[in-house]
């Protein structure tokens, strides 16, 4: 089994209003950046999973982003996927 | 291609022909879709219209009924109330927490537009058994929605009910009340007065979301419904907030002719409504709208359910004053048209005219429909069951701690312990009593409020359980000490189409209507919500009852505990009460069925009377309204709240069983508590009352005890036992 690292970023859908984006655009504004326009702010996650193949690994990403780590209704989400050597079995030292 | 376009946007083929008739030609996609929310179950009422025609709006207390945002009604010294309940179930139903938080904005905007300042929230939710991971997700996020909106906005949510049973979990229902003071001489309203004068919008920046929310809410919900996702909207409460502090600024100053918040339908309803109301129409340009996106197109900026907005109409003069308002608040300000007086609402965008038509086409001329009702088959059915066939429970003891730990009498801490309710410091009683009563500052007044509605009655017997929703909730704030004023509403049903359902509608508001004109509490407004159905199976018909009442003088008020050992416990109202469609029967048999007594209006009115009369002269120290569980439940819960026991002897009337007794469930019962030194004067009073009354026992000790006149005790159980059955019930169904 690989070991994949995922990195997911979750921000709101595009026609969802992101209040937390709209008042750090004002505050910059504020300061004197008036030029900074759309500001979204969102979440990054990242995670480790053991899979046989990048498709596997993808799938599983796509369900738990589905299911748990994202709110599908009103959140979109992107992520990257990448192989991992690991030195040692991590998970595997049954603590 | 608009034959099927009509279709898609959930216009029949008879309601199209309509709209060709008044347009006298096509209308545009625009066009269209303003009719299509414009004619939606929720903006036109085209359903419930003649049926809701029956229920009393009027009374020397009310100053303005139902037409408005919300309405009002007169507590004296020339103040007044606005209050107004809305239902937000189908957007909780997909996006809970949102959903909530922005069902909660859209009653504080209702208020703050009439010029009232809003004092308290309160909200009636229905949810499915706590055991499905799916229903404990809408339940959580519900709760978290409601409290994160209204902690920050800086509104004490103080009170309201929670159900559960299986009617709910594929359809969750929140319902939520707001209710603000204001000057009565000072009601702004949502009109569209004086041609010439400038249309303005005024908060957030308008986007896509929510588009065709309303057509959504008209629908039933099913697999695909979370499909439909663009329908909500995110809610912002700091924004909200200084809407709110911008608005009242800016009617206290006197310096709008006009105002309506947007809501369901965005600026198609607001423009439609305040043109219709006053009689006027309005030039909108589009272009003037402050997006946050990019390329919206008309169709998309007229029907923006984008939350946090308000349309004003001010006088020209006025501008000025107003623009300096909303900029120190921080807000989008954009005069965005203009008034007319030829009732039309022309629409530009980038200088084109991209739509025309009547603002009554929208609203006075949407389609009224009188539908087929038909009795349902389980109507009767239900009726005869044969009770003798439950059987009594052989340990009363087991089955009483077992009642106390359904979820629908167990103790709701978890979930309000999330509210704040004490916010503004105007509350004197919050969450858990039978009424929230809230102090009104300058004054020696107070304010009670509660919600209620047992949809298991209603849909047993729809015309008894209407009236029983009334009556409930006017107890619970006569308990309190106050007198019943008004009431406003939220009708949760299912497909009016379907005659069985569109029955039990009729029904319910007949009941209701009775009840409010024997209490002499009118209709101020409120909301209907058809299409609670989630594929084909409607909900239990809902009537949920807001109730606003006036407590003269704060120091009065009365609370349900006990307030000192060696207090007298009297009962007023029937001794034993019903097992037809009681929490005991439902929780310990799994059974729904029989049926309830037809409740006496006249003595209702009298011991709600009696129980102001009552507070007002100080002979009771505690009042405690019987409803679910019945008896034993509510001495119980006066004990809980109290921190007292009680001892009891009840009287066994022939041919009423033991559990009838103990558990049944009827109306106008109340407990009160009475002190030694008092029980002269209140038995003076209550003998000048035709109430039936009982002495029941006394406040004592730490155990509740429960004996039929001397023999052994049937229940007799320390209060930390008790509690504990009854406390932490919704935490651990969550665990």
């Amino acid at each position: 089994m690989t070991a994949w690292k995922a990195e997911i970023q979750v921000t709101y859908k595009k026609s969802v209003l992101d209040p937390q984006g709209v008042a750090v655009e004002k505050a910059l504004g504020a300061l004197g950046y008036d030029h900074v326009e759309k500001v979204r702010i969102g979440k990054y996650m990242e995670l480790l999973l053991h899979a046989e193949s990048e498709e596997k690994a993808r799938s599983q990403v796509e369900e738990m982003c589905q299911r748990l780590l994202t709110n599908p209704v009103i959140e979109d989400y992107e992520y990257r996927l990448q192989p991992v050597s690991l030195e040692r079995g991590t998970g595997q030292t049954g603590s | 291609m608009s034959e099927q376009l009509h279709q898609k946007m959930g216009l029949s083929d008879q309601e199209y022909a309509l709209i060709l008739h008044l347009m006298g030609r096509e209308p545009n996609e625009l066009e269209l879709g303003m009719f299509s929310v414009m004619w939606s179950e929720h903006c036109s009422y085209k359903c419930s219209k003649k049926v809701l025609q029956s229920l009393p709006t009027e009374g020397d207390q009310i100053l303005l009924g139902p037409g408005e945002n919300a309405g009002i009604v007169d507590i004296g010294e020339g103040l007044a109330v606005a209050f107004k309940m809305e239902s937000h179930n189908h957007p909780s139903a997909i996006e809970p927490y949102q959903g909530a938080a922005t069902g909660v904005g859209g009653i504080v905007r209702d208020i703050f537009t009439m010029g009232a300042r809003p004092i308290a929230l309160l909200n009636s939710l229905r949810f499915g058994p706590l055991h499905y991971p799916r229903v404990q997700y809408l339940f959580e996020g519900v709760v978290a929605g409601i409290a994160g909106y209204g902690n920050c906005i800086g509104i004490p949510t103080v009170g309201g009910e929670t159900w559960f049973d299986p009617a709910y979990q594929g359809n969750p229902l929140v319902n939520v009340m707001c209710a603000g003071v204001l000057p009565a001489s000072r009601i702004a309203r949502g009109q569209a007065r004086g041609p010439g004068n400038t249309v303005i919008l005024v908060g957030a920046r308008t986007g896509r979301d929510g588009l065709h929310g309303v057509t959504f809410a008209s629908e039933g919900l099913d697999e695909t419904s979370e499909a439909q996702r663009p329908a909500v909207q995110v809610g912002d409460p700091f924004m909200e907030k200084l809407l709110l502090e911008a608005c009242l600024e800016a009617i206290e100053k006197e310096l709008v002719a006009g105002i309506q918040d947007l809501g369901g339908a965005g600026l198609t309803c607001a423009t439609s409504e305040m043109s219709s109301r006053a009689g006027s129409g309005m030039i909108i340009h589009l272009d003037r709208v402050p997006c946050r996106e990019e390329d919206m197109s008309p169709y998309e900026i007229m029907l923006s359910e984008s939350q946090e907005r308000m349309l004003l109409v001010v006088e020209n003069e006025n501008i000025k004053a107003v623009q300096d308002i909303f900029t120190r608040w921080g807000l989008e300000f954009s005069a965005i048209g203009q008034v007319t007086g030829d009732g039309l609402l022309q629409i530009y965008h980038r200088g084109e005219k991209v739509g025309e038509l009547a603002a009554d086409f929208l609203c006075e001329n949407a389609p009224v429909y009188d539908l087929p009702d038909q009795e349902p088959p389980y109507y009767q059915k239900l009726k005869s069951y044969d009770m003798q066939a439950v059987p009594q429970p052989d340990d009363l003891e087991e089955a009483f701690l077992e009642l106390l730990a359904s979820p629908n009498i167990a103790s709701k801490q978890w979930i309000y312990r999330q509210y704040d309710y004490m916010v503004r410091t105007c509350t004197a009683q919050g969450p858990g009593g039978d009424a929230a009563v809230l102090r009104i500052r300058g004054t020696a007044k107070g304010l009670a409020f509660s919600a209620d509605g047992n949809g298991r009655y209603v849909y047993l017997d729809p015309y008894k359980g209407g009236m029983i929703a009334v009556l409930e909730a006017a107890r619970n704030v006569a308990a309190a000490g106050a007198k019943p004023l008004a009431i406003t509403n939220c009708l949760n049903f299912g497909n009016p189409t379907r005659p069985q359902i569109y029955w039990q509608f009729k029904h319910a508001v007949k009941g209701m209507a009775e009840a409010c004109r024997a209490l002499g509490t009118p209709v101020t407004g409120g909301n209907v919500s058809f299409y609670n159905e989630t594929s084909g199976e409607a909900i239990f018909p809902t009537p949920v009852v807001g109730m606003l009442g006036l407590l003269e003088n704060l120091s009065c008020q009365v609370q349900k505990g006990w307030r000192r050992a060696s207090d007298r416990v009297y009962l007023l109202g029937d001794l034993a009460g019903s097992l037809a469609g009681s929490e005991y029967l439902y929780a310990l048999h799994g059974v729904l069925a029989g049926d309830m007594p037809l409740p006496d209006l006249e003595r209702a009115a009298f011991l709600h009377q009696f129980l102001g009369e009552a507070a007002a002269s100080k002979v009771i120290t505690s009042a405690h309204d019987l409803s679910d569980g019945g008896l034993l439940t509510a001495l119980a819960e006066a004990s809980f709240a109290g921190g007292f026991g009680v001892e009891i002897s009840l009287p066994h009337p022939e041919n009423v069983r033991l559990d009838e007794l103990l558990f049944g469930e009827g109306q106008s019962r109340v407990l009160v508590g009475v002190s030694l030194e008092k029980e002269r004067d209140f038995l003076t009073l209550i003998r000048s009352y035709q109430l039936p009354w009982q002495l029941l026992g006394e406040v004592k000790g730490e155990k509740l005890t429960v004996r039929i006149q001397e023999e052994e005790p049937l229940i007799d159980l320390s209060l930390e036992r008790v509690k504990a059955a009854w406390e932490e019930v919704i935490s651990c169904c969550l665990d």
